[in-house]
């Protein structure tokens, strides 16, 4: 048996298909762009083509992240919050404090020894701090994202950024340029203003070992140096951070097509996305699609 | 207030550096009036905006800055305008330029691409109390260069096109950046822009009355900085204000105007003050 998370985001979609070992056997990665409707189906489509499986072969598809709702073939939609840290949790078992970073919002998740939420915080109200500080920078600075981090971490001489709005760092990093100053000592300073955000959102829900870093700015290692360097703790990073959502939304797909196999409802190989829907409804229909 | 003065000259040219745009304006002392203006973009390199504004501001009556005797600088590059005898901080030179464009005025409201400022003002012009915005540029002109950009339009074209709104779409994001991408959003499900750039003029001056309030408002409110310009805003800050506010040509000017103002101020004090001294 086969099930799916995704996880649709401000900026990317991902979606992970899981067997039912909880390995992930496939991934897909769009950005969002403005029809979330189809960077779900795409994303979902990529990672079934990675996997050679049938939309029909898929048992049970949750959707998490911002735009969960338009996860229309989703037989279930689970906050980010709770996908985050379950991926986490599956992931790294001795995580209690999340750090997700994405392109428009930035959340401190704290979670219990069996894993579930105990206090969250959010900072969604402002670019600072999230990807999209990252973006402007790169883009001032004509730097493609992807390189961002590791220029920063050639620095030797980090600037203090000392602006907080987006719109203003742009000005100031402008201003460091014409001065003269080194990229890589202006992009260390962004890293370290954002980690500096970062620690404190996590100091507004308790910071307990050990950290997990997820979301899209994790794979940028400058960020993830500068976060151990404020925190002057290892935080845990794997290849599958970006993919967290989606995967922790495809291990709660996984336990609601569990659920139906060993409840008894006699539902013999034809395991489909159908049955597993019926058995939301039959469940109260509390989670299903409104 | 040390710098040096030169007594017999005609020309005081005022500069305002501000984040998006430079701003000149000369006065002339003979016939007590402002004899020219001129605006750049700002740029990077704030000592060379300086020096081209003032040229092109000089070049308009067939004049040097050779011919002017007194610079005073404003604006939040003040420091860097290396020819200026003096420097004012804008919240002073708008409240001198403002009672001076339209008498009687007593909030000034000037709003640049980065900077929101409420002033309340007595009625010598002088600057009573002060609000300002800039930790963020939810309130300000960048918040609206954003949104232009999302749109794809060009910021002198926003104004023009939101006063044909029937129904305005307020943006959600306080964010300029989120803002951009909301717009987007909005563009795609369908809504007309004019609708979409007039909830975002009035989402800016729900933010800037937020600002005024905390002043305090007295009578005449008189608007200055670049967000003159913009037909939209004036519109939209009116329309949230619930009355009229002040708002000429040279609007955008009022901080280099104040600034040749309150020079011309000082320059008849000290000469009065050295008169006294000789008849004492």
């Amino acid at each position: 048996m086969v099930v799916a998370g995704v996880d649709v985001g401000s900026t990317q979609t991902k979606a992970v298909v899981l067997n039912s070992n909880s390995e992930i056997i496939a991934r897909g990665l769009v950005n969002t762009g403005a029809n979330v409707v189809k960077a779900a189906e795409k994303a979902f489509q990529m990672a079934r083509q990675l996997a050679r499986l049938e939309e029909w072969e898929v048992a049970y598809v949750v959707g998490t992240g911002y735009g969960r709702y338009k996860v229309t073939f989703g037989d279930t939609q689970i906050t980010e919050i709770s996908c985050h840290a379950r991926g986490a949790i599956g992931l790294f078992p001795q995580t209690r404090t999340i750090l997700d970073i994405g392109g428009q919002d930035t959340k401190g998740i704290r979670v219990n020894e069996k894993g579930e939420v105990v206090d969250f915080c959010m900072n969604d109200k402002c670019a600072a701090g999230t990807g999209r500080f990252l973006v402007a920078a790169a883009d001032v600075m004509g730097i493609t994202l992807d390189e961002l981090g590791d220029v920063a971490l050639l620095s030797t001489n980090p600037l203090r950024i000392t602006n907080v709005c987006t719109v203003f760092v742009e000005t100031e990093i402008m201003s460091h340029l014409s001065k003269g100053k080194k990229a890589e000592d202006i992009l260390a300073g962004v890293h370290q203003s954002i980690a500096a955000r970062s620690v404190s959102l996590l100091r507004r829900v308790g910071l307990e070992e050990e950290i997990t870093f997820t979301g899209g700015v994790s794979r940028n290692k400058g960020m993830v140096t500068a976060l151990q360097e404020k925190l002057g703790t290892k935080v845990n990073v794997s290849e599958d951070s970006q993919f967290m959502g989606a995967f922790g939304a495809a291990l709660f797909a996984l336990d609601r097509a569990d659920i139906r196999g060993n409840d008894g409802s006699q539902i013999s190989e034809g395991t489909n996305r159908e049955a597993a829907r019926h058995d939301v409804h039959m469940r109260g229909g509390k989670e299903s699609k409104t | 207030m040390n710098a040096p003065l030169a007594p017999n000259g005609r020309y005081i040219a005022g500069i305002d550096i501000g984040t998006r745009m430079t701003k000149c304006a000369i006065f002339d002392t003979v016939s007590e009036q402002i004899l020219s203006r001129a605006t750049i973009l700002t740029r990077h390199n704030l000592a060379l905006a300086s020096e081209k504004v003032l040229e092109e501001a000089c070049r308009n009556f067939d004049a040097t800055p050779a011919d002017v005797f007194y610079v005073a600088s404003t604006g939040y590059g003040r420091y860097q305008a290396l020819m200026r005898q003096i420097q004012i901080t804008d919240i002073t030179t708008h409240a001198a330029g403002a009672s001076y464009l339209f008498p009687g005025t007593t909030n000034v409201l000037d709003i640049g691409a980065q900077h929101a400022k409420a002033i309340r003002i007595n009625e010598d012009g002088r600057v009573m109390k002060f609000k300002m915005n800039d930790k963020c540029a939810s309130g300000v002109g960048s918040f609206l260069e954003r949104v232009a950009k999302g749109l794809e339009l060009s910021l002198d074209e926003i104004g023009e096109l939101s006063l044909r709104s029937k129904d305005p779409q307020p943006i959600s994001s306080i964010c300029a950046v989120l803002a951009e991408s909301e717009v987007i959003n909005l563009v795609t499900s369908g809504y007309p822009v004019e609708d979409i750039l007039m909830g975002a003029h009035l989402s800016i001056s729900d933010r800037i009355v937020a600002q005024l309030r905390q002043v305090g408002v007295d009578g005449a409110i008189t608007l200055t900085g670049g967000i003159t310009r913009n037909v939209g805003m004036v519109k939209a800050l009116e329309q949230k204000i619930g009355r009229a506010l002040n708002v000429c040509q040279d609007s955008e000017y009022a901080g280099a105007i104040g600034a040749c103002l309150l020079v011309k101020r000082r320059l008849k004090k000290l000469e009065m003050a050295s008169s006294d001294q000789f008849t004492k």
